[in-house]
């Protein structure tokens, strides 16, 4: 069993093309980056996000024409409480890059993607039905899974497991 | 109109309601209801150790359990840095390309049946018997098989299993032919499939479609040859792409995928490597039975396992599969305990069922039926 330290320094990390094009476009939106286990995640400033997203989706270089998937982490206790983490896919160079936006507890928001890659729609939906992050500039944000009716937020650390029942 | 279809419908495949608003035969608009099969599995997997959250797996795509399981622990053993005896690998590949073999006959069948082809359901789910036995000759069950483990692969196969998968593989690519006879070439399905739920290749990459719905299309891109895992770079096999994104462009896409993983099949029983079938990692692996039996170190090891866990360092690793429908991916996050910290299932199925409102509005009521049937969705891979 032997696994690497984790990479964080953003220097040795600039090479990758996700965090090279970032860092081209405007160097404020990325917060820190790290490269563990062969996988590199950026953690990217919330008011950003969208244009960042559509940065790296237009980049001629590596585009990230796939948005794979949309998902949330709970780190509750702790604070900012939510991470949204995005994974994108390039097609055409065979890359994968780990978006996170790091979103507090009180009222979490966080602006959609779906103007860049209407496959957050169905993604961006289930995080709000079991989180309760909402997407601002979402077309339909509704419940996914749960019955519409339902109270709270199941994937939620303060959740139980059997719920209420 | 507003028509409801679903959730107990014949031709949905599952629990999935459509509400379609029709104006005489043609389709307005529709949206999909899902969350009919939710049943909290991504939440149970925080309250269970990593071994046992193999089992909740291979429920999640029940068509394709092993595939299921194979992206789990190939998400822990890259957590884990673990390296996978070659013979395990080679195993996983085998039994992951019958499990491709057992999902696809499954779609072909119910797809012909739903468009109104019945004898190719009885056909596809004859061969579908065999492979079933040799799940259950493998692992005890028919399909939750939970065979693959973390580390390796549960128990070695039984002695004649090998033979019975020859046996299988050489007389299968027969049967494909029979599928095709009664399928391909044949008018009424051309005129049911051809043209039908066309989606081009640049909304289906913006969808997030993967998978036959993606090689349909045009787009040539399939994760076991271009991001290979557990040892996928070792097997020479073709990726079918079709050009018109139609539904007989997906059916023609999974067809020979059929006889692609069948070819796989015969690589990997050519060329299976000796050694041992789970990796040399004490306090993660199982010992054998034997020596658990007879030396204290195995016996404490194995108590420590099952009652404890594992430790994972902490972390978080994102791993994909091609799966019969598209890109699986597992994103697992650990927090240095011996239960994960989140364990998220990207489905293949969810993002390809977001194709079905530009499949489908503006065609015809009865292209839905066939438009859901190409995309091969199971429910509880979209609900979980």
């Amino acid at each position: 069993m032997s696994l690497a330290p984790a990479i964080t320094d953003l220097e040795q990390l600039k090479g990758h093309p996700a965090l090279a094009r970032l860092l081209a476009w405007n160097p404020a939106s990325v917060e820190s980056a790290k490269y563990d286990r062969g996988e590199t995640t950026v953690y990217v400033a919330r008011p950003f996000i969208r244009e960042a997203c559509a940065a790296l989706r237009d980049d001629p270089n590596c585009p990230f024409a796939f948005l794979s998937d949309v998902t949330c982490v709970d780190l509750y206790p702790s604070e900012p409480r939510f991470e949204v983490v995005y994974h994108l896919l390039s097609l055409a160079r065979k890359e994968r890059v780990r978006l996170k936006v790091r979103v507090e507890a009180e009222s979490p928001a966080v602006e959609s993607v779906t103007s860049v890659w209407p496959a957050a729609n169905f993604f961006e939906r289930e995080v709000f039905d079991l989180f309760g992050i909402r997407f601002t500039g979402h077309p339909y944000l509704r419940r996914l899974l749960m019955p519409e009716d339902w109270e709270g937020h199941p994937l939620r650390k303060d959740y139980p497991v059997e719920g209420y029942r | 109109m507003i028509l409801n279809m679903g959730p107990q419908h014949p031709s949905t495949h599952g629990v999935l309601r459509v509400i379609l608003e029709i104006d005489g035969e043609n389709v307005v608009r529709i949206m999909p209801d899902i969350g009919y099969l939710h049943t909290g599995i991504e939440k149970t997997c925080e309250a269970k150790f990593y071994q046992q959250v193999v089992p909740l797996t291979d429920r999640i795509d029940y068509l394709c359990p092993m595939t299921n399981n194979l992206c789990y622990v190939l998400a822990v053993e890259k957590l884990l840095g673990l390296e996978i005896p070659p013979k395990a690998q080679w195993l996983r590949v085998m039994m992951n390309e019958l499990t491709r073999i057992n999902s696809h006959l499954v779609w072909l069948g119910t797809h012909a049946l739903d468009i109104g082809a019945m004898t190719v359901f009885l056909y596809c789910f004859r061969e579908r018997e065999d492979v079933l036995r040799l799940f259950e000759a493998v692992s005890g069950q028919r399909m939750m098989t939970s065979y693959f483990r973390v580390g390796g692969i549960a128990l070695p196969p039984p002695l004649d299993f090998f033979e019975r998968v020859r046996s299988f593989a050489n007389r299968f690519p027969s049967c494909v032919d029979e599928y095709e006879n009664l399928l391909t070439g044949n008018p009424i399905w051309g005129l049911r499939t051809k043209g039908v739920a066309t989606i081009t290749a640049e909304d289906a990459i913006a969808l997030g479609a993967s998978g036959p719905t993606l090689r349909g299309s045009g787009i040539d891109f399939d994760l076991r040859r271009d991001m290979p895992y557990s040892g996928y770079e070792n097997f020479k096999f073709k990726v079918p792409i079709a050009q018109e994104g139609d539904v007989f462009a997906r059916y023609m896409c999974r067809v020979q995928e059929l006889r692609e993983s069948i070819a796989i099949v015969q690589q990997t029983l050519d060329g299976m490597p000796e050694g041992p079938i789970k990796a040399d990692a004490p306090k993660v692996v199982l010992p054998d039975r034997e020596k658990m039996k007879t030396q204290m170190e195995a016996l404490i090891y194995h108590f420590k396992i099952i009652t404890e866990g594992f430790a994972v360092p902490e972390g978080e690793v994102y791993q994909a599969v091609e799966s019969p429908r598209g890109e699986m991916g597992y994103y697992v996050v650990s927090d240095g305990t011996a239960k994960p910290y989140r364990v998220h299932m990207r489905s293949a199925c969810l993002a390809n069922m977001q194709t079905l409102p530009m499949m489908c509005e503006g065609r015809l009521l009865a292209d839905v039926v066939a438009a859901i049937g190409s995309i091969d969705i199971v429910l509880g891979e979209i609900d979980r």
